[in-house]
């Protein structure tokens, strides 16, 4: 008897592949901050209510991400870095990332809608749409300030968790979402000099490859002296505290520190170190969100405490 | 040939079934969670029941009645 040849249907995707659309990494940091601008918030927000408000923002920036890989599929499948995902490497097929995205974004707008506040669903809708069209379609193959105004999109979850709180936008959640923003270009960039990408293989018109590495020193500089009058300013809200203080103090010299000795060299000393000085000043920016953060819940817990002395 | 029953992609799609179940008694719960929540939050339980779009007379305020006769 001649075998039976079966159609190559191994490539079905599993639940862990629809997963991966949502770029769960991307999610934490969304989580994290989000869940901090809601605890700071002045205002007592019952702990499902919280748990579910979180929830939506968690699941509506999956959303966005599995947007962004229907979208940029073709070019995710030209870099190294990005054809493992499960577009390009055909485990869910466009059509249904584009379902799960749009299904998904809408349940997590509805949803946080009837739980929350229709400020903080707004916000919501705002910034996947935000990362989705404005960041995704136009201006990441458009322009080499991409990820400076798309980082807009990911600064916005801590002023929805404060809006899930208060119902309303303030300085204290303007600020945070500055600081993220402001944030955003030296942390990327930083990365972007040491990182071989082929951006430029898949027409993507990053800083780097546009204007050169020189011209990505000066900008990382530029971004991080402009991030220091919004970090500090959040220490004389509402939310700031001497924890907050003391550590937005140390980070920012820290973190300018060693943007300054990012600047100052040319490529030549970077190539001979390896690039050092970049990958020092790339992990200082993660701790530096991270403990500006942090910082801010601890002063909240003391406030909480009657511990609060500003 | 023998002809397998068990292929991996059954298991694969029997995992996907099992994380439809999951994320679907999920979502119930949360919806059941988030009502009773809401629902407790009010404090008077008539605000609740006012919300049926039907008058209900019981739910009336009373009115000031002038006596008969006058």
């Amino acid at each position: 008897m001649a075998d039976v040849s079966m159609q190559d249907t191994t490539r079905e995707a599993g639940m862990g592949d629809y997963f991966a659309l949502l770029k769960p990494r991307v999610m934490s940091l969304v989580i994290f901050t989000a869940l901090v601008g809601l605890i700071v918030a002045p205002v007592h927000v019952h702990p499902f209510i919280a748990f579910v408000g979180i929830l939506c923002v968690a699941v509506g920036a999956g959303a966005s991400g599995a947007l962004n890989m229907w979208w940029d599929a073709d070019i995710d499948r030209i870099m190294k870095r990005t054809s493992g995902r499960p577009i390009p490497s055909g485990r869910v097929q466009p059509e249904e990332a584009l379902a799960i995205g749009l299904a998904l974004s809408g349940f997590a707008v509805v949803l946080l809608a009837l739980a929350t506040n229709v400020l903080a669903a707004g916000l919501l809708a705002f910034t996947i749409f935000f990362y989705a069209v404005v960041y995704s379609m136009w201006l990441k193959r458009s322009t080499p300030q991409n990820i400076v105004i798309g980082g807009l999109s990911g600064a916005l979850p801590p002023m929805i968790g404060w809006a899930v709180a208060t119902g309303g936008v303030s300085l204290e959640s303007v600020l945070m979402t500055a600081l993220i923003f402001m944030w955003t270009p030296p942390h990327f960039w930083s990365l972007a000099i040491f990182v071989k990408s082929d951006y430029g293989r898949a027409g993507v018109p990053m800083l780097t490859e546009t204007h050169g590495r020189r011209v990505t020193r000066n900008h990382i500089m530029a971004y991080m002296v402009a991030l220091v009058p919004v970090s500090l300013a959040i220490a004389f809200t509402s939310i700031g505290g001497w924890t907050y203080l003391a550590t937005a103090i140390v980070m920012n010299i820290w973190f300018l520190k060693s943007c300054y000795a990012v600047w100052r060299r040319d490529e030549d000393a970077a190539e001979a170190d390896n690039f050092a000085a970049e990958k020092t000043a790339f992990k200082v920016s993660l701790a530096y969100l991270f403990l500006h953060f942090a910082a801010l819940m601890i002063d909240a817990a003391l406030r909480a405490a009657g511990m609060g002395i500003w | 040939m023998a002809i397998k029953v068990e292929h991996e992609l059954h298991s694969r799609r029997n995992g996907r079934n099992y994380g439809v179940l999951i994320l679907l008694g999920a979502f119930v719960a949360l919806v059941f969670l988030l009502t009773i929540v809401k629902v407790t939050q009010l404090g008077d339980a008539r605000k609740f029941e006012a919300n049926d779009h039907v008058i209900r007379p019981a739910l009336a305020e009373p009115v000031a009645t002038t006596p008969a006769g006058q």
